[in-house]
């Protein structure tokens, strides 16, 4: 394997590894077979593992995140591709009523071992129904485990310990980091669910990032740095488990805190990660919370007008700048 | 369906038919909440269905599915403990009167979100043939489940990957409050769908459980050999109302008046009469299931309420429920 891999080969890579070490890991969904998946994220599983583990379905998003779910309950681990994150609203009957809510309203009686795998997030010019960062719908439903990892590497352990988890995880792979590169991780490389990672140390300020966000808010730091501040940047990975205690202790260190959020204010992550810190951390704070969040419209098409909607790297310098002010 | 299986599904349907007056008593005295959703009328379909089944097929049902839970291997004491809210309940008294399961005898799940479970069943029988065993998954569903799109993509889905799945309408006549008639572009919702999937849809009387057991039994011998899925259209009644808060006032006297003169309970007492068994032998049967049911009702009432600390237990797989450091 490659020194250096792109994020896109790592989906594949990651769903390729669990699928050699566990014959019950088995993929479905639109074009993910011959085609090789429509963001090529499922390159090479067909030819591998034949038609027997990667199952082509028609454009059916409740059949396939249904049948996922009854092949779950009865001992296969399914890995399910909803191709952009917004087709979950046309199966989202699953993903909020019945996956995660059958082991408790059967008091524990069957478990639901599965990964949906979905295109998430904006920057590629889709408009506004192929391009919504999503993670906050899952977020609002207690029962799912939601991953989203920002570096190849961290796609790898993350999807294999989303495919060995025996709860259900939503995982969300970013569009716009589809082509970045980064280290290949090591054979049996795991990232277990629900730890964040620092990674950029700082003293001033904290910035917590998801996805693409963390690239971004590493791009900030450095914009940054050059003024003299220096941003702690936290990359969650995932929303469920949420890694609160990381959070607390870099807030402790900066007592500053910046969420960088691509889902909108309105009802995104970021409030839930806020809520914590000003409930459990609030003595910790030298200066109010910011969220940059994306705008409360859907996505426009223009990049001129989508650059207005989500963060950029100078919406979060402007801001810390404020911060810093305070 | 010979005499002696004929005994033992009338008596499994005499519980069913106990266990839901059982039911609508307790509602009625307050120690069920919530509302129930009840079968009575329907009880040939989920016995005969049942008897053409092995012990490892797979069950999917729909909120009204007491008879489903009683007919796949529940008994009446856990079932009313659940509507009950009791710790002894079937979920533990986390599911309700809509969720009853049991997954040690292969009954899935009773699902609230109408036909919401059909592409589970598709995907319990693709997990049957992935693991190259010959199970079968058998989703039950009302009338009204037919117009829903999880219903069309699942057809779809089982019929392209040809899977051991059966879907088996219980057709009551009435979605809710609503005939089915008035909101169907077709006379049998489910029946008349399959053939734009290329796959057989049958009718039967729902009523009569060993009509239904031939059916389903046929069915799923096709199915087992790899010939795919099949629709099975049930037609049946429903004694009671949608659920506890309709009285079914919409439903023509006449039309009650005809489909209790043709009761499953009775069509079987009838069949088992012209097949030699003795009258006496039927009362029998028909005093066990008085027994279970009674005491069923007494140990549920003597039940404990569940454990507080349940109510944050059983969301993730380690048992508990915690979502972040």
């Amino acid at each position: 394997m490659a020194d250096v891999i792109t994020y896109r080969e790592a989906v594949a890579e990651g769903i390729a590894r669990e699928m050699r070490r566990d014959t019950s890991v088995v993929c479905l969904g639109e074009d993910i077979g011959a085609a090789g998946g429509v963001f090529k994220t499922t390159t090479g599983l067909h030819e591998e593992f034949g038609p027997e583990r990667v199952w082509d379905t028609p454009i059916s998003e409740q059949a396939i995140v249904g049948a996922a779910m009854g092949a779950a309950m009865t001992g296969r681990r399914p890995v399910a591709e909803i191709m952009f994150s917004d087709f979950l609203a046309c199966c989202w009957d699953y993903l909020a009523n019945e996956i995660p809510k059958v082991r408790y309203m059967t008091g524990g009686q069957v478990t639901v071992p599965l990964v949906v795998r979905t295109a998430n997030g904006g920057g590629l010019g889709f408009g506004a129904q192929h391009s919504q960062a999503t993670e906050n719908w899952a977020l609002t439903v207690p029962g799912l485990k939601i991953a989203a990892p920002a570096t190849p590497a961290d796609v790898v352990g993350m999807m294999a310990a989303a495919i060995r988890s025996d709860d259900p995880v939503v995982f969300f792979e970013h569009k716009a980091l589809l082509a970045t590169k980064g280290a290949a991780p090591p054979p049996g490389h795991v990232v277990e669910l629900g730890r964040a990672c620092v990674v950029r140390p700082g003293d001033d300020v904290t910035l917590v990032a998801l996805a693409s966000m963390v690239p971004l808010a590493l791009k900030a730091a450095e914009v940054l740095s050059g003024e003299g501040i220096e941003a702690e940047v936290v990359d969650l990975r995932c929303l469920v488990p949420l890694d609160a205690a990381t959070v607390l202790a870099s807030v402790c260190t900066t007592s500053r805190l910046v969420t960088v959020e691509e889902n909108p204010y309105q009802g995104g992550w970021g409030a839930t990660v806020v809520s914590i810190v000003a409930d459990e951390g609030f003595g910790l704070l030298d200066a109010p919370v910011r969220r940059v969040a994306a705008e409360c419209v859907p996505l426009p098409f223009a990049d001129a007008l989508e650059e207005q909607v989500i963060p950029t790297v100078d919406k979060v310098v402007m801001e810390v700048l404020r911060l810093a002010a305070y | 369906m010979d005499a002696a299986g004929l005994l033992t599904a009338y008596e499994r349907m005499a519980v069913i038919r106990r266990t839901e007056k059982a039911a609508h008593d307790l509602f009625l005295q307050g120690l069920v909440k919530g509302t129930t959703h009840l079968a009575a009328g329907q009880e040939a379909v989920a016995v005969g269905a049942s008897a053409a089944l092995r012990p490892d097929d797979y069950v999917f049902a729909t909120y009204r599915g007491h008879h489903h839970a009683l007919a796949r291997g529940a008994t009446p004491q856990e079932c009313l403990a659940e509507l009950m809210s009791r710790a002894t309940g079937l979920c533990k008294a986390k599911g309700g009167s809509m969720h009853l399961t049991k997954a040690a005898t292969g009954m899935l799940g009773s699902y609230a979100i109408v036909g919401s479970h059909l592409p589970m069943a598709v995907g319990a029988a693709w997990s049957a043939r992935l693991r190259g065993t010959d199970q079968l998954a058998v989703a039950f569903f009302g009338d009204g489940a037919t117009n829903i799109g999880a219903f069309h993509e699942s057809l779809n889905l089982a019929a392209v990957w040809k899977l051991p799945v059966l879907f088996v309408c219980e057709n009551n006549l009435y979605m809710e409050y609503t005939p089915i008639a008035d909101v169907t572009a077709v006379p049998r919702p489910a029946a008349d769908r399959a053939p734009a999937y290329g796959i057989p849809g049958e009718v039967v009387d729902g009523n009569d459980v060993m009509a239904v057991e031939e059916a389903v039994e046929r069915l799923a011998r096709r199915a087992r050999g790899g010939d795919g899925p099949a629709v099975l259209e049930a037609a049946t009644y429903r004694h009671f109302g949608h659920s506890r808060a309709d009285p079914a006032a919409y439903r023509p006297a006449e039309e009650v008046e005809r489909w209790l003169a043709h009761d499953p309970l009775d069509l079987a007492r009838g069949r088992l009469a012209e097949l030699g068994v003795a009258e006496a032998t039927v009362a029998e049967a028909d005093d066990r299931a008085r027994a279970v049911v009674e005491r069923a009702v007494e140990a549920a009432k003597a039940a404990p309420p569940p454990e507080p600390r349940e109510a944050l237990a059983d969301v993730w797989a380690d048992g508990g429920a915690a979502w972040r450091t």
